[in-house]
C-alpha cells in the first residue's frame, strides 16, 4: 500500500520545522475546507528575508510534509520570492503524484505562509 | 442466502476493480449505488417517453406526466404518507430543508427561536442560521452527550413557547445514533413548534410510517436510497402545507397569473416551480420498488448485522477509536472511527489502494466534530449490497494502517 512517496512519509514522521516561535514577526492560520484541517505558520523576518519559520496543526501526511518542505524552501529567501512561490515548485519538492482531490493539502501551507507574509488576519 | 448475495448482481458497478482489488464500496451513506432496474427505467424513459410534464397535450407528454406522478404515488406508499399532496419532489434533502427554512423563515419574528441539535449535518443547520439571521430570530442547539446521544433533558428545557421550529436528524450521518424522533415530535408539538426531521440516513435504512410519526416536515434524498442524484422528497403534513406560502415562484406552481399577482396552484405542485427532475423521479420510483420488494425490515436487519460485525471487528484493533453508540440496535448503518496517528484522509487514501471506499473528513458536521474534539473521522457505511466479507476486508486493512504510513 505504498501510497505516498518516501519523502512525504519521512517528513510526516520526522518533520524538521514543526513547532512555534517565541516572538514571530508574522503568523497566519487557515482551514482546509475539504477536511477541516487547520495549519498555522509563524515566521521571523530579518532584513526582508524569512529568517526562521515553524508550523503547527493536526493534518494529513501530505499537508504536514508540504508545510515542512515549504519552510525549508522559504528559509533565507527574500519575502517577495516566497510570496511569488506557486504550487508547482512545492509539488516538485514533494516527489509524489498528488491527486486533484488532495491538491488543497499541498496548497494550504503555501496559502498560510503567504497569508502570514501579507499580514492577513485569522478568521474566527 | 444473505440479502447481499441476492442483491449483488443487480448492481453493475460492484463488478469494478479498483487499484487491482475488487471494489468494496463502504460509502453508501454518502451516496448509494444503483441497481440495474433504476438505470434501465431512466434509460427507457429517455428513449421512449421524454417530454415536459403536465401541460403537453400529446402522447409523450401524457406518458411523462403519468410516469412522474406515479413516482409520487409510489413514494407516498413507501413512506406512509396519507396523501399524494404531501409528497413534494425536490432536488434533495438540502433543498427540502432550504425550502422549509425559507417558507417558514418569512414568518419568523425577532425573539423567535429555532431549535436544532449539535449532531446536524450542515444541510439542516446553515438554512436555519440564514433564516435566523434574516429575521432576528435565535438558533438554539441541543448538546450531544457522551459522544453518542442527544441530551434529552436539554431538549425539554430548550423547547419553549418561543420555539417556532424544532429541526433534528432521524439518524446521525456520523454517529449513526437513531434519535427518538416520535417522542421529540410529540414534545415539540406540545410547545406549539413545527417539526422538521432530516431523514436522509433513515429512509434507506428503516421502515417508515410518516403519518404515524406526526412530524410536520420530513426530508430525504433519492441518491442515498438506490435512486439517482438530483431528486429528493419533502414530505409535509397537508394542513401545514396548505397554510404555507411557496418559497419559490415560477411556472407550474401557479393556477392563474396576472401581471402583478398570481393565484397559487394546488398541492403538491405549489412547491414545485419549473420543470421537475422527471427522469430522476422515474429512477426513484424504480428504487422504491426495489426496496419494497426486499422489504425494509429485512434491509434494516441486514444492515444492523453488518454494523454489529464492524463495531466488534474495529473495537478489537489496537489504536482504533469508535464514535457513536456501540449498540447496533440503536444505530444506523454507519460506523465512524479513527486510527491513532493516522489522519482520516491518509487512512481513506490507503484503504482506497486496497479497493476499499470509505468516507473521511468532517462529514459536513463540523459542530459535532468540535464537540467530539476531533477534526474528522473515517466512516464506513453499508447498504443492501454490502457483504460480511467486505467488512472483514475493511477490518483487516484498518489493522495495517499505522504501519503503512
Amino acid at each position: 500500500m505504498a501510497l505516498y512517496g518516501d519523502l512525504i512519509r519521512e517528513r510526516f514522521r520526522h518533520p524538521r520545522f514543526r513547532g512555534s516561535l517565541a516572538a514571530p514577526d508574522a503568523s497566519f492560520e487557515d482551514v482546509n475546507p475539504l477536511c477541516g484541517d487547520r495549519i498555522r505558520i509563524e515566521c521571523r523576518l530579518v532584513d526582508g528575508r524569512v529568517a526562521d519559520a515553524r508550523f503547527t496543526g493536526d493534518s494529513c501526511a501530505i499537508a504536514a510534509a508540504a508545510a515542512d518542505l515549504l519552510i525549508e524552501l522559504a528559509l533565507g529567501e527574500p519575502v517577495e520570492r516566497v510570496q511569488g512561490l506557486g504550487a508547482p515548485a512545492l509539488l516538485e519538492r514533494l516527489e509524489a503524484d498528488i491527486r486533484p482531490s488532495r491538491m488543497k493539502c499541498v496548497t494550504l501551507p503555501l496559502d498560510v505562509l503567504q497569508g502570514a507574509l501579507d499580514g492577513k488576519e485569522v478568521a474566527r | 442466502m444473505s440479502l447481499a448475495e441476492r442483491t449483488r448482481r443487480d448492481f453493475p458497478i460492484l463488478q469494478r476493480v479498483v487499484n487491482g482489488h475488487p471494489l468494496a464500496y463502504l460509502d453508501s451513506a454518502a451516496s448509494s449505488q444503483k441497481p440495474a432496474s433504476v438505470l434501465e427505467a431512466m434509460t427507457r424513459y429517455y428513449e421512449r417517453s421524454h417530454a415536459n410534464v403536465h401541460r403537453s397535450i400529446h402522447t409523450l407528454g401524457e406518458e411523462a406526466t403519468e410516469l412522474y406522478e406515479s413516482a409520487r404515488d409510489a413514494v407516498r406508499g413507501f413512506i406512509g404518507a396519507r396523501a399524494r399532496e404531501e409528497v413534494i419532489f425536490t432536488r434533495g434533502t438540502t433543498e427540502g430543508v432550504n425550502l422549509v427554512a425559507q417558507a417558514v423563515g418569512r414568518t419568523l419574528k425577532p425573539g423567535d427561536e429555532i431549535l436544532v441539535t449539535e449532531m446536524e449535518h450542515h444541510s439542516n443547520l446553515i438554512p436555519w442560521q440564514m433564516a435566523c439571521r434574516d429575521r432576528g430570530a435565535r438558533l438554539v442547539a441541543v448538546p450531544v452527550l457522551d459522544g453518542a446521544h442527544l441530551d434529552m433533558a436539554a431538549f425539554d428545557r430548550l423547547l419553549s413557547p418561543r420555539t417556532r421550529v424544532a429541526a433534528f436528524t432521524h439518524i446521525s450521518n456520523v454517529l449513526g445514533t437513531i434519535n427518538p424522533v416520535a417522542l421529540m415530535t410529540q414534545k415539540a408539538h406540545e410547545r406549539g413548534a413545527l417539526v422538521l426531521v432530516d431523514g436522509a440516513q433513515a429512509v434507506p435504512h428503516l421502515p417508515l410510517d410518516l403519518a404515524g410519526l406526526g412530524a410536520d416536515f420530513y426530508v430525504f434524498s433519492g441518491h442515498k436510497m438506490l435512486g439517482p442524484t438530483g431528486i429528493g422528497v419533502l414530505y409535509g403534513r397537508r394542513e401545514i402545507l396548505e397554510e404555507l406560502e411557496p418559497a419559490w415562484g415560477g411556472g407550474e406552481m401557479i393556477k392563474e397569473v396576472w401581471i402583478d399577482h398570481a393565484q397559487w396552484n394546488d398541492l403538491p405542485w405549489r412547491f414545485e416551480p419549473g420543470t421537475p427532475p422527471i427522469a430522476a423521479a422515474v429512477g426513484l420510483h424504480a428504487a422504491v420498488e426495489y426496496l419494497d420488494k426486499l422489504g425494509m425490515a429485512r434491509v434494516s436487519a441486514h444492515e444492523q448485522a453488518l454494523t454489529a460485525q464492524c463495531l466488534d471487528a474495529l473495537a478489537a484493533i489496537p489504536g482504533v477509536s469508535i464514535y457513536g453508540p456501540r449498540n447496533p440496535e440503536i444505530k444506523g448503518a454507519v460506523v465512524a472511527f479513527n486510527v491513532e496517528g493516522v489522519h482520516p484522509h491518509d487512512g481513506a487514501a490507503l484503504l482506497d489502494q486496497r479497493g476499499i471506499a470509505v468516507r473521511a473528513g468532517h462529514h459536513c458536521a463540523q459542530p459535532l466534530m468540535k464537540r467530539l474534539g476531533i477534526v474528522g473521522t473515517l466512516r464506513a457505511s453499508f447498504s443492501v449490497y454490502t457483504t460480511a466479507a467486505e467488512v472483514e476486508r475493511l477490518a483487516a486493512a484498518v489493522g495495517t494502517l499505522q504501519s503503512e504510513l
